[in-house]
């Protein structure tokens, strides 16, 4: 427990990151660093988003499968990292 | 096609089968005929359908079927016809050879009878008649196909029962081939090819393309009745498909209901989620991705990787060549040698919505013994504000007149009609210009009409001032400063900001050397306008005097106008008051109920004259949160002060008195001539005195965040340039204009220009003057100059805002970790100087006996000697002799 802990607030401590989830399978949020109407609205869209990219890399090569998604917009990078059980989302806030 | 072909082979040998086969039939059946006849010639009787007849000879040369001529063993057969044998009959009567069959031939239903020749005499007779169709059909067939060969009689007989296969041969043509040839699209005569070109000539010449209109004749496509081709033949596909079915359902609607549904995302409750917290899964998961986050984290703050260098690298669009200068051009210079003669300009404005027209206020250069030395001389040359517009630099357009030397004026900025000023005398005027601003705006439309006006009036209109307020209730000192309050808020008696319906400006401040700062509103207090006294002056007033042309604009409020608010300045930790010479306030122009600036024209309502709007009671108005009512306020020793000027409640004796000012700071040694807020920075003051400057920050109760050093000259005026954040100008003492750019250099300007002899008095810079961006500076002996910015000046490069916020707020943390140290120097000090008073207090250590002092040792020593015996036995070097002989 605390090492999750530990490692959640490590990865919360970095420059430039506005906010952190986890999630489960199913996309309700175990963790997050953000209010609770955000955190709804990034899990629901992302975790489709996530679903739709593995299925992506599974149909091109069936053995292949998705590790890390990345989403660059203007204002900010959202990182998301899948798992067979979990989910989780970063939002940064690149430095210029 | 070859379909057909195919399928025609396949006839064919089937075709050619036939023949061979009923022949062996035909011989069978006659072969059984040949037998039957024998049969019937035994038992002399005949088949029913067979009549054996005797023809005379002249019978049968009358139907060409004599024995052995016409008729043969070979060809047995003749065909009668039907008639003449019936002719006979009625000719030869009795001895026609027919008679015996003559109801049979009558009967008969064909035309033609059988009459064969029978050379055996089968049935009697040399001839016999076929009776029947039938017969006669079989009779006809049978014999046409026994022409071909008997021969192979026999052996035909032995293969007629196994089935041949079908040998190949080529193909016999029934006909078929027409339909291929018709199906098939042959050219019938060679392509034809045409090339068109146009003449050598004309290939690269100039062409004109023109609409052709006539020579144009349209066939457009119709239904002609008499033609109707239908289709005879139609090439259509079939595919086989399940039967499908419509079918349609509809619920019963028998109320209508209202439903609705609302969802709201799962979640999970606190144990739940300490208890997946808590799981292995996670923990695992955490750790395997952690890695991933932190790379992709870390190489963002390394850099950014989407970031183009390129358009980055080029800030400005370029600087066009030839606009390399950075020097202030003289643009035009104003100067009236009638009225401005010894004057000097007090204050400059540009017009806010006509182009290339200033105001300029004019003042006399005397002091206040000369000015009541030589008080009768002014009071014949009244004071004038001046309007210039650049199409004529020799006379100004308009002249304003005013009671005394006007010091400060503004325009309304909601309606650039209304000119409010403060004059020398402590009392504040406004102008209405409503009448001469076709004038203004001609001359600046074209010079066409410069000629026409120039015929029309060679006087130059005078406009006096609509309205003066009243000496006891004004200021009691020369006015310094006026300002207008935005429409987007007003202010209640005291002194909350509340919503403006109106839209337009009502209400202005002005601050003057006797040491308060007033606001006035434009509008008659609701009080005043219901009283009966007002309806009686209202009624004496009917016939208007109106000597001057003076529009009724402010009549309300001539000589009875005064202020609804008084904010005093009383200073802080000593008694007296501060004296302001200029003042600032938060020009908060968003309207924050919407939170976007009110659209100008839209809700503006109609200006319905001043006099007739009120000052609404306090009861309808609603209060406007997120207004300042703070001002900075600048006085004449030097000092700035940042008051609040909401009026506060007395209770005891019910007056309302304004707050004390919550800071004063002494930055400037003497008077402070410029406070002054950036125009990109809401929070940013300027402040100017006579040595040097300095940029304050609201908020920042420290100290400024930037002070300049000392300056040889004296600093007569600063000003913000309008569309660089880091620009600004100061004014001096001998006419030469600095300019500053913070991003440059913060020690010393980044340019200095001369623009006259004597020293300059104001500083304004155009915002709506088109492609010219001009500074207009006046000076002490009257001159208006008016400079062109160059391109550099002016021109701000993209992060040039970022860049100076970034830098004020540098300057901010300075200011902070400046005051922490200080105050931890401060505390650093204290301590130290309380040791050492505490080291001073304290009593001088007592000196021991020194048979106290030699026990002590002695107890040290031998504490030293046991410890050492102990590291030696821990060391193993002891022996107990040694250690007896030692002691």
């Amino acid at each position: 427990m605390a090492e999750v802990e530990d490692t959640l607030k490590r990865i919360q401590g970095y420059n430039g990151v506005i906010g952190s989830i986890v999630v489960n399978a199913e996309g309700i949020p175990i963790r997050t660093t953000l209010d609770n109407s955000t955190t709804v609205q990034y899990v629901g869209l992302l975790h489709q988003l996530t679903m739709k990219a593995r299925s992506t890399i599974r149909d091109i090569d069936p053995q292949n499968d998705l590790t890390f998604l990345r989403i660059r917009s203007k204002k900010h990078e959202i990182m998301v990292a899948p798992d067979k059980e979990f989910l989780m989302i970063v939002i940064q806030s690149p430095t210029e | 096609m070859n379909d057909s072909e195919a399928t025609l082979q396949k006839n064919i040998p089937l075709a050619v089968m036939p023949p061979k086969r009923p022949k062996s039939r035909v011989i069978k059946e006659k072969e059984k005929k040949n037998e039957t006849p024998d049969e019937g010639a035994s038992e002399s009787a005949h088949p029913e359908h067979i009549f054996p007849l005797v023809l005379t000879s002249v019978t049968q040369e009358l139907f060409g079927c004599r024995a052995d001529e016409d008729v043969t063993g070979e060809n047995p057969y003749k065909l009668l016809r039907k008639e003449d044998i019936v002719q006979d009959m009625k000719t030869r009567a009795a001895v026609s050879d027919f008679s015996p069959v003559k109801h049979i031939v009558l009967e008969y239903p064909e035309d033609e009878l059988l009459l064969v020749f029978d050379r055996d005499f089968t049935y009697g007779q040399c001839f016999y008649l076929v009776l029947t169709v039938e017969a006669k059909d079989n009779m006809m067939k049978s014999p046409a196909q026994a022409d071909d060969d008997e021969e192979p009689m026999k052996d035909e007989e032995e293969h007629v029962m196994e089935p041949k296969t079908p040998e190949s041969h080529p193909w016999i043509s029934q006909g078929s081939e027409q339909e291929i040839e018709d199906e098939s699209l042959t050219h019938a005569r060679p392509r034809l090819r045409y090339k068109i070109s146009p003449l050598m000539r004309h290939c690269g010449a100039p062409v004109c393309f023109s609409d052709g209109n006539d020579g144009y004749v349209e066939c457009s496509s119709y239904e002609d009745k008499s033609f109707s081709i239908t289709r005879m033949e139609r090439d259509t596909s079939i595919q086989a498909s399940r039967d499908t079915t419509h079918s349609s359902t509809q619920t019963l609607w028998k109320y209508p209901k209202n439903m609705c549904t609302q969802y709201e995302p799962r979640e999970f409750s606190p144990e739940e989620k300490e208890h997946h917290l808590r799981s292995e899964n996670l923990k695992n998961f955490i750790t395997s991705v952690a890695i991933r986050f932190e790379r992709s984290l870390q190489q963002n703050v390394i850099s950014d990787v989407f970031c183009d260098d390129w358009t980055v690298l080029c800030e400005d669009d370029g600087v066009p060549t030839g606009k390399t200068e950075t020097q202030l051009k003289e643009y035009q210079s104003f100067m009236d040698l009638h009225f401005s003669r010894e004057k000097s300009i007090s204050h400059v404005h540009w017009h806010p919505s006509i182009s290339g027209v200033i105001a300029v206020a004019m003042t006399e250069r005397l002091s206040l013994e000369e000015r009541i030395d030589n008080s009768t001389k002014l009071l014949l040359n009244p004071s004038y504000i001046l309007f210039w517009s650049f199409t004529d630099p020799i006379n100004p357009q308009l002249q304003l007149e005013c009671p005394e030397d006007v010091l400060c004026f503004q325009f309304c900025p909601s309606d650039p009609n209304i000119i409010a000023g403060g004059c020398i005398n402590g009392q504040v005027v406004l102008w209405d210009i409503s009448a001469h601003v076709e004038r203004l705006q001609d001359t600046r439309s074209g010079g066409d009409n410069i000629s026409n006006n120039l015929d029309k009036d060679d006087v130059i209109p005078v406009v006096r001032y609509c309205a003066v307020s009243g000496i006891e209730n004004g200021h009691k000192a020369p006015v310094t400063d006026i300002q207008w309050l935005p429409e987007t808020f007003e202010l209640s008696r005291f002194g909350i900001p509340v919503e403006n319906s109106s839209r337009i400006c009502v209400q202005m401040v002005t601050c003057a050397l006797d040491c308060c700062v007033l606001f006035w509103d434009l509008r008659l207090p609701r009080a005043v306008s219901q009283s009966l006294t007002d309806v009686k002056q209202k009624s004496e007033e009917k016939p208007p005097e109106n000597p001057h042309g003076v529009p009724n604009t402010f009549k309300h409020l001539n000589l009875t106008w005064k202020p609804f608010i008084r904010v005093s300045l009383p200073k802080i930790g000593s008694t007296g008051e501060y004296s302001p010479l200029k003042f600032s306030f938060r020009d908060n122009t968003v309207d924050y109920i919407t939170g976007d600036k009110p659209p100008q024209d839209a809700e503006r309502e109609e200006v319905c004259g001043f006099a007739q709007l009120r000052v609404p009671s306090a009861k309808q108005q609603k209060p406007l949160e997120n207004i300042s009512t703070k001002l900075y306020v600048g006085t004449e020793d030097g000092e700035l002060v940042y008051t609040d000027w909401k009026m506060e409640k007395d209770n005891d004796s019910g007056r309302l008195f304004s707050a004390k000012p919550t800071h004063q700071f002494l930055a400037h040694h003497t008077l402070v001539n410029t406070v002054s807020r950036s125009p990109f920075f809401k929070d940013i003051i300027l402040t100017v005195g006579s040595f040097g400057f300095a940029i304050w920050k609201e908020g920042v109760m420290s100290g400024p965040i930037l002070m300049s050093a000392c300056s040889k000259v004296m600093c007569t005026i600063g000003h913000w340039s309008l569309t660089r954040p880091a620009l600004f100008f100061i004014g001096k003492k001998d006419g030469t204009i600095e300019v500053w750019d913070l991003l440059q250099n913060t020690h010393e300007p980044s340019q200095t220009q001369n623009i006259s002899t004597a020293s300059i008095t104001c500083i304004r810079s155009s915002s709506s003057c088109g492609k010219h961006h001009l500074l207009a500076v006046s000076d002490r002996i009257g001159t208006l100059h008016i400079l062109q910015i160059p391109w550099t000046l002016r021109k701000s490069s993209n992060n040039e805002k970022k860049n100076v916020r970034k830098y004020f707020e540098k300057e901010e943390e300075r200011l902070e970790y400046f005051e922490k140290r200080q105050i931890k120097h401060e505390k650093h000090k204290k301590e130290m100087e309380a040791e050492q008073l505490k080291k001073k207090t304290e009593p001088a250590v007592p000196l021991k006996p020194d048979e106290e002092l030699e026990a002590e040792a002695l107890k040290e020593y031998e504490q030293f000697l046991a410890l050492e015996k102990i590291v030696l036995k821990n060391m193993g070097l002891l022996t107990d002799t040694i250690d007896q002989s030692d002691l």
